[in-house]
Protein backbone atom coordinates (compact mmCIF):
# COMPACT_ATOMS: atom_id res chain seq x y z
CA UNK A 1 0.00 0.00 0.00
CA UNK A 2 1.46 3.56 -0.80
CA UNK A 3 2.06 4.91 2.55
CA UNK A 4 1.57 8.71 1.53
CA UNK A 5 3.86 11.56 2.24
CA UNK A 6 2.23 14.91 2.05
CA UNK A 7 5.51 16.39 1.22
CA UNK A 8 6.78 14.71 -1.94
CA UNK A 9 3.63 12.81 -3.27
CA UNK A 10 4.40 11.47 -6.20
CA UNK A 11 2.99 12.78 -9.78
CA UNK A 12 0.48 9.65 -10.22
CA UNK A 13 -1.19 10.05 -6.53
CA UNK A 14 -1.14 13.97 -7.04
CA UNK A 15 -3.02 13.45 -10.52
CA UNK A 16 -5.73 11.00 -8.71
CA UNK A 17 -6.17 13.51 -6.06
CA UNK A 18 -6.40 16.30 -8.57
CA UNK A 19 -8.70 14.04 -10.33
CA UNK A 20 -11.07 13.31 -7.21
CA UNK A 21 -11.43 17.44 -6.79
CA UNK A 22 -12.48 17.83 -10.47
CA UNK A 23 -15.38 15.45 -9.98
CA UNK A 24 -16.39 16.03 -6.91
CA UNK A 25 -16.43 20.34 -7.59
CA UNK A 26 -18.48 19.10 -10.73
CA UNK A 27 -21.11 17.09 -8.84
CA UNK A 28 -21.19 19.99 -6.14
CA UNK A 29 -22.19 22.52 -9.59
CA UNK A 30 -24.50 20.47 -10.50
CA UNK A 31 -26.59 19.73 -7.51
CA UNK A 32 -26.39 23.40 -6.61
CA UNK A 33 -28.21 24.10 -9.97
CA UNK A 34 -30.39 21.64 -9.29
CA UNK A 35 -31.66 23.72 -6.00
CA UNK A 36 -31.40 27.23 -7.33
CA UNK A 37 -33.36 25.45 -11.03
CA UNK A 38 -31.39 26.78 -13.90
CA UNK A 39 -28.69 25.97 -15.49
CA UNK A 40 -25.12 26.86 -14.28
CA UNK A 41 -21.85 27.06 -15.90
CA UNK A 42 -18.65 26.02 -14.36
CA UNK A 43 -14.82 26.75 -15.52
CA UNK A 44 -12.59 23.65 -14.83
CA UNK A 45 -11.81 23.81 -11.35
CA UNK A 46 -8.34 24.49 -10.21
CA UNK A 47 -7.02 21.92 -8.01
CA UNK A 48 -3.48 22.34 -6.45
CA UNK A 49 -1.76 21.41 -3.23
CA UNK A 50 -0.65 24.43 -1.17
CA UNK A 51 1.51 25.06 2.59
CA UNK A 52 -0.44 26.43 5.13
CA UNK A 53 1.26 29.51 5.00
CA UNK A 54 0.37 30.64 1.72
CA UNK A 55 -2.93 29.66 1.59
CA UNK A 56 -4.75 32.69 2.83
CA UNK A 57 -3.12 34.84 0.23
CA UNK A 58 -3.53 31.99 -2.89
CA UNK A 59 -6.90 32.52 -1.74
CA UNK A 60 -7.19 36.59 -1.17
CA UNK A 61 -6.28 38.79 0.92
CA UNK A 62 -5.95 38.32 4.73
CA UNK A 63 -8.31 40.69 6.03
CA UNK A 64 -11.13 39.92 3.12
CA UNK A 65 -14.45 38.85 4.10
CA UNK A 66 -15.50 35.57 3.84
CA UNK A 67 -18.07 32.58 4.47
CA UNK A 68 -16.72 29.69 5.52
CA UNK A 69 -18.54 26.36 5.65
CA UNK A 70 -16.55 23.75 7.78
CA UNK A 71 -17.44 19.85 8.34
CA UNK A 72 -15.52 16.94 10.27
CA UNK A 73 -15.55 13.95 8.29
CA UNK A 74 -15.28 10.35 9.96
CA UNK A 75 -16.04 6.78 9.44
CA UNK A 76 -13.54 5.83 6.22
CA UNK A 77 -12.36 8.92 5.56
CA UNK A 78 -11.84 11.02 8.55
CA UNK A 79 -10.49 15.11 9.06
CA UNK A 80 -12.45 18.29 7.45
CA UNK A 81 -13.63 19.45 4.89
CA UNK A 82 -14.00 23.69 4.23
CA UNK A 83 -15.93 25.60 1.47
CA UNK A 84 -15.15 28.71 1.38
CA UNK A 85 -16.64 32.02 -0.66
CA UNK A 86 -15.46 35.59 -0.85
CA UNK A 87 -18.75 37.59 0.75
CA UNK A 88 -18.95 39.06 -2.30
CA UNK A 89 -20.52 36.06 -4.20
CA UNK A 90 -22.12 34.53 -1.09
CA UNK A 91 -24.12 37.27 -1.36
CA UNK A 92 -24.83 36.65 -4.73
CA UNK A 93 -25.80 33.16 -3.98
CA UNK A 94 -28.08 34.07 -1.10
CA UNK A 95 -30.07 36.77 -3.48
CA UNK A 96 -30.29 34.02 -6.09
CA UNK A 97 -31.89 31.70 -3.75
CA UNK A 98 -34.15 34.13 -1.92
CA UNK A 99 -35.04 35.44 -5.79
CA UNK A 100 -34.13 38.79 -4.77
CA UNK A 101 -32.00 41.09 -6.67
CA UNK A 102 -28.60 41.03 -6.95
CA UNK A 103 -26.32 43.30 -5.45
CA UNK A 104 -27.35 43.72 -1.86
CA UNK A 105 -25.46 45.12 0.31
CA UNK A 106 -26.99 43.86 3.30
CA UNK A 107 -25.94 42.12 6.42
CA UNK A 108 -26.78 38.22 6.24
CA UNK A 109 -30.03 38.08 7.85
CA UNK A 110 -31.18 34.81 10.45
CA UNK A 111 -32.28 33.56 7.17
CA UNK A 112 -30.21 34.63 4.69
CA UNK A 113 -27.62 32.66 7.50
CA UNK A 114 -29.39 29.09 7.37
CA UNK A 115 -29.55 29.61 3.82
CA UNK A 116 -25.68 29.37 3.61
CA UNK A 117 -26.01 26.64 5.84
CA UNK A 118 -28.04 24.51 3.91
CA UNK A 119 -25.74 25.78 0.64
CA UNK A 120 -23.17 24.48 2.45
CA UNK A 121 -24.83 21.12 3.25
CA UNK A 122 -25.25 20.76 -0.50
CA UNK A 123 -22.05 21.72 -1.78
CA UNK A 124 -20.17 19.67 0.81
CA UNK A 125 -22.89 16.68 0.63
CA UNK A 126 -22.62 16.04 -3.18
CA UNK A 127 -18.54 16.74 -2.90
CA UNK A 128 -18.35 13.82 -0.79
CA UNK A 129 -21.03 11.72 -2.01
CA UNK A 130 -18.84 11.67 -5.49
CA UNK A 131 -15.98 10.77 -3.18
CA UNK A 132 -17.46 8.20 -1.60
CA UNK A 133 -18.82 6.61 -4.54
CA UNK A 134 -15.84 7.04 -6.93
CA UNK A 135 -13.52 5.01 -3.67
CA UNK A 136 -16.51 2.62 -2.62
CA UNK A 137 -15.60 4.45 1.08
CA UNK A 138 -18.36 5.52 3.63
CA UNK A 139 -17.69 9.09 4.25
CA UNK A 140 -19.78 10.98 7.38
CA UNK A 141 -19.63 14.69 8.09
CA UNK A 142 -21.15 16.78 10.73
CA UNK A 143 -23.52 19.19 10.41
CA UNK A 144 -21.90 22.23 8.71
CA UNK A 145 -20.23 25.16 10.52
CA UNK A 146 -20.77 28.52 9.07
CA UNK A 147 -18.72 31.51 10.14
CA UNK A 148 -18.20 34.65 8.65
CA UNK A 149 -15.24 37.10 9.38
CA UNK A 150 -11.64 37.97 7.81
CA UNK A 151 -10.05 35.22 5.44
CA UNK A 152 -7.20 34.63 7.47
CA UNK A 153 -9.05 34.05 10.56
CA UNK A 154 -11.21 31.61 8.67
CA UNK A 155 -8.70 29.54 7.42
CA UNK A 156 -6.74 29.20 11.00
CA UNK A 157 -8.88 26.37 11.79
CA UNK A 158 -8.31 24.03 8.64
CA UNK A 159 -4.53 25.82 9.25
CA UNK A 160 -4.05 24.50 12.41
CA UNK A 161 -5.41 21.07 11.20
CA UNK A 162 -3.22 20.06 9.16
CA UNK A 163 -0.77 22.42 10.59
CA UNK A 164 -0.88 18.29 12.65
CA UNK A 165 -0.54 16.35 9.80
CA UNK A 166 1.54 17.81 7.74
CA UNK A 167 2.07 21.15 5.88
CA UNK A 168 0.19 20.85 2.56
CA UNK A 169 -3.85 20.62 2.31
CA UNK A 170 -5.79 20.39 -1.18
CA UNK A 171 -7.18 23.23 -2.40
CA UNK A 172 -9.79 23.39 -5.39
CA UNK A 173 -10.99 26.35 -6.61
CA UNK A 174 -13.96 26.33 -8.58
CA UNK A 175 -15.89 29.10 -10.44
CA UNK A 176 -20.21 28.43 -11.37
CA UNK A 177 -22.79 30.85 -12.22
CA UNK A 178 -24.34 32.31 -15.22
CA UNK A 179 -24.51 35.84 -15.37
CA UNK A 180 -22.54 36.18 -12.65
CA UNK A 181 -20.04 34.08 -11.90
CA UNK A 182 -19.78 32.86 -8.05
CA UNK A 183 -15.75 31.91 -6.58
CA UNK A 184 -15.95 29.21 -4.46
CA UNK A 185 -12.81 26.90 -2.81
CA UNK A 186 -13.01 23.61 -1.52
CA UNK A 187 -9.96 22.89 0.69
CA UNK A 188 -9.83 19.05 1.70
CA UNK A 189 -8.05 18.09 5.17
CA UNK A 190 -8.11 14.32 5.43
CA UNK A 191 -6.34 13.07 8.23
CA UNK A 192 -2.90 11.20 6.63
CA UNK A 193 -3.88 7.82 7.00
CA UNK A 194 -7.51 8.82 4.70
CA UNK A 195 -5.05 9.22 2.23
CA UNK A 196 -3.85 5.96 2.36
CA UNK A 197 -6.95 4.98 2.09
CA UNK A 198 -8.47 6.71 -0.52
CA UNK A 199 -5.43 5.66 -2.86
CA UNK A 200 -5.60 2.40 -1.94
CA UNK A 201 -9.16 2.09 -2.58
CA UNK A 202 -8.66 3.37 -6.30
CA UNK A 203 -6.32 0.40 -6.45
CA UNK A 204 -2.80 2.58 -6.13
CA UNK B 1 17.01 63.44 9.01
CA UNK B 2 13.48 62.01 9.35
CA UNK B 3 13.20 58.39 10.11
CA UNK B 4 10.95 56.83 8.29
CA UNK B 5 8.73 54.26 10.48
CA UNK B 6 8.03 50.56 8.87
CA UNK B 7 5.20 48.39 9.37
CA UNK B 8 6.63 44.83 9.42
CA UNK B 9 4.52 42.13 8.55
CA UNK B 10 4.33 38.13 10.05
CA UNK B 11 2.86 35.41 9.03
CA UNK B 12 1.07 32.63 9.84
CA UNK B 13 3.15 30.21 12.08
CA UNK B 14 5.99 33.13 11.55
CA UNK B 15 7.77 35.40 14.38
CA UNK B 16 10.11 38.51 13.82
CA UNK B 17 11.57 41.17 15.51
CA UNK B 18 10.91 45.20 15.30
CA UNK B 19 12.90 48.22 16.74
CA UNK B 20 11.88 51.70 17.07
CA UNK B 21 10.86 53.53 15.64
CA UNK B 22 8.81 50.48 13.27
CA UNK B 23 5.67 48.51 14.49
CA UNK B 24 5.05 45.03 14.05
CA UNK B 25 1.98 43.14 12.50
CA UNK B 26 -0.16 40.19 11.88
CA UNK B 27 -3.22 39.80 10.33
CA UNK B 28 -6.70 37.93 10.51
CA UNK B 29 -5.53 35.72 13.99
CA UNK B 30 -8.37 33.17 14.42
CA UNK B 31 -7.54 30.39 16.72
CA UNK B 32 -4.00 31.21 16.32
CA UNK B 33 -2.35 33.60 18.70
CA UNK B 34 -0.49 36.65 18.15
CA UNK B 35 2.40 37.07 21.32
CA UNK B 36 3.70 39.96 21.65
CA UNK B 37 6.73 41.02 23.34
CA UNK B 38 7.84 44.26 24.25
CA UNK B 39 11.35 45.78 25.91
CA UNK B 40 10.17 49.55 26.77
CA UNK B 41 14.07 50.08 27.67
CA UNK B 42 15.30 49.66 24.37
CA UNK B 43 11.72 50.23 22.72
CA UNK B 44 12.13 46.75 20.94
CA UNK B 45 9.37 44.56 20.16
CA UNK B 46 8.45 41.26 18.73
CA UNK B 47 5.66 39.67 17.62
CA UNK B 48 5.02 35.71 16.97
CA UNK B 49 1.93 34.56 15.33
CA UNK B 50 1.56 30.84 17.17
CA UNK B 51 -0.78 28.18 15.46
CA UNK B 52 -0.38 25.18 17.86
CA UNK B 53 0.14 25.28 21.58
CA UNK B 54 2.93 22.26 21.86
CA UNK B 55 5.89 21.21 19.46
CA UNK B 56 6.38 17.68 21.20
CA UNK B 57 2.98 17.09 20.53
CA UNK B 58 3.93 16.85 17.00
CA UNK B 59 6.12 15.10 14.99
CA UNK B 60 5.73 17.46 11.97
CA UNK B 61 7.53 20.17 13.99
CA UNK B 62 10.74 21.89 11.74
CA UNK B 63 9.18 25.01 11.62
CA UNK B 64 9.45 26.56 15.81
CA UNK B 65 7.64 30.32 14.87
CA UNK B 66 4.47 27.59 14.74
CA UNK B 67 4.36 26.54 18.37
CA UNK B 68 3.57 28.26 21.49
CA UNK B 69 6.52 26.73 23.73
CA UNK B 70 9.52 26.87 20.80
CA UNK B 71 8.00 30.11 19.24
CA UNK B 72 8.60 32.45 21.95
CA UNK B 73 11.51 30.98 23.31
CA UNK B 74 13.02 31.69 19.98
CA UNK B 75 11.32 35.43 19.92
CA UNK B 76 13.38 36.41 23.34
CA UNK B 77 16.66 34.78 21.83
CA UNK B 78 15.65 37.05 18.42
CA UNK B 79 15.18 40.34 20.45
CA UNK B 80 18.02 39.75 23.65
CA UNK B 81 20.51 39.48 19.70
CA UNK B 82 18.77 42.61 18.97
CA UNK B 83 19.69 44.13 22.68
CA UNK B 84 16.82 43.65 24.88
CA UNK B 85 16.56 42.07 28.13
CA UNK B 86 14.51 39.27 28.83
CA UNK B 87 13.85 40.94 32.54
CA UNK B 88 12.35 44.09 31.08
CA UNK B 89 10.19 42.34 28.84
CA UNK B 90 6.55 42.59 29.12
CA UNK B 91 3.87 40.23 26.66
CA UNK B 92 0.28 41.35 25.02
CA UNK B 93 -1.42 38.77 23.85
CA UNK B 94 -4.64 38.36 21.71
CA UNK B 95 -6.26 35.75 19.45
CA UNK B 96 -6.95 32.01 20.26
CA UNK B 97 -10.92 32.52 18.87
CA UNK B 98 -12.75 29.76 18.63
CA UNK B 99 -14.25 30.73 14.86
CA UNK B 100 -16.70 28.00 14.59
CA UNK B 101 -19.30 27.06 16.93
CA UNK B 102 -18.91 23.34 17.39
CA UNK B 103 -20.90 21.38 19.20
CA UNK B 104 -18.46 18.92 20.72
CA UNK B 105 -15.67 19.09 22.89
CA UNK B 106 -12.82 17.40 21.19
CA UNK B 107 -8.80 18.83 21.06
CA UNK B 108 -9.32 20.61 17.39
CA UNK B 109 -12.63 22.59 18.87
CA UNK B 110 -10.41 23.66 21.59
CA UNK B 111 -7.67 25.19 20.00
CA UNK B 112 -7.75 28.74 20.50
CA UNK B 113 -8.31 27.82 24.29
CA UNK B 114 -5.21 25.85 24.29
CA UNK B 115 -3.43 27.85 22.28
CA UNK B 116 -3.50 30.95 24.91
CA UNK B 117 -3.44 28.87 27.77
CA UNK B 118 -0.12 27.21 26.64
CA UNK B 119 1.02 30.50 25.74
CA UNK B 120 0.45 32.23 28.74
CA UNK B 121 2.30 29.11 30.49
CA UNK B 122 5.65 29.47 28.49
CA UNK B 123 5.43 33.43 29.35
CA UNK B 124 5.16 32.44 33.14
CA UNK B 125 7.76 29.90 32.78
CA UNK B 126 10.26 32.79 31.08
CA UNK B 127 9.01 35.03 33.78
CA UNK B 128 7.30 37.54 31.89
CA UNK B 129 4.63 39.56 32.56
CA UNK B 130 1.26 39.63 30.54
CA UNK B 131 0.71 43.35 30.91
CA UNK B 132 -2.64 42.43 28.42
CA UNK B 133 -4.63 40.83 26.55
CA UNK B 134 -7.67 40.29 24.04
CA UNK B 135 -8.22 36.37 23.51
CA UNK B 136 -11.09 33.71 23.36
CA UNK B 137 -14.79 35.20 21.85
CA UNK B 138 -15.84 33.52 18.25
CA UNK B 139 -14.15 36.77 15.76
CA UNK B 140 -10.42 37.41 14.06
CA UNK B 141 -8.25 40.11 15.02
CA UNK B 142 -5.67 41.92 12.84
CA UNK B 143 -2.65 43.19 15.74
CA UNK B 144 -0.72 46.06 15.02
CA UNK B 145 1.87 46.88 17.78
CA UNK B 146 3.96 49.72 18.02
CA UNK B 147 7.36 50.25 19.70
CA UNK B 148 7.05 53.92 20.34
CA UNK B 149 4.90 53.23 23.16
CA UNK B 150 4.29 49.05 23.46
CA UNK B 151 0.40 49.82 22.58
CA UNK B 152 -1.04 47.40 20.55
CA UNK B 153 -4.18 47.64 18.57
CA UNK B 154 -6.69 45.66 17.82
CA UNK B 155 -9.01 45.22 14.55
CA UNK B 156 -12.01 42.87 14.42
CA UNK B 157 -15.09 42.94 11.35
CA UNK B 158 -17.62 44.89 12.92
CA UNK B 159 -15.97 46.01 16.01
CA UNK B 160 -14.11 49.62 17.06
CA UNK B 161 -10.30 49.72 17.06
CA UNK B 162 -9.27 48.68 20.32
CA UNK B 163 -6.31 49.69 22.19
CA UNK B 164 -4.34 47.50 25.24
Amino acid sequence: MAKINMDSMDSMQYDILKELGNIGAGNATTALAQMLNQKLDMKVPRVEMVGFDTLPSVICPEEELVVGIYLMLDEDVTGSMMFLMPERSAHNLVDQLMGRAMGSDEPFSEMDYSALQEVGNIITGSYLSALSSLTNLTIGASVPYVAIDMAAAILSVPAIEFGQLGDKALLIKTQFGDDVMIDGYFILIPALESYDKILSSLGL
Amino acid sequence: MIKMSVMIKVGMADLNVCEYPNSITTLGLGSCVGVALYDPVTKCGGLAHVMLPDSTAIRNNANIAKFADTGIVELVKRMEKKGASKIRMVAKIAGGAQMFAFSNSTDLVRVGERNVEACKKKLRELGIRIVAEDTGLNYGRTVEFYTETGMMTIKAVGKELKEI
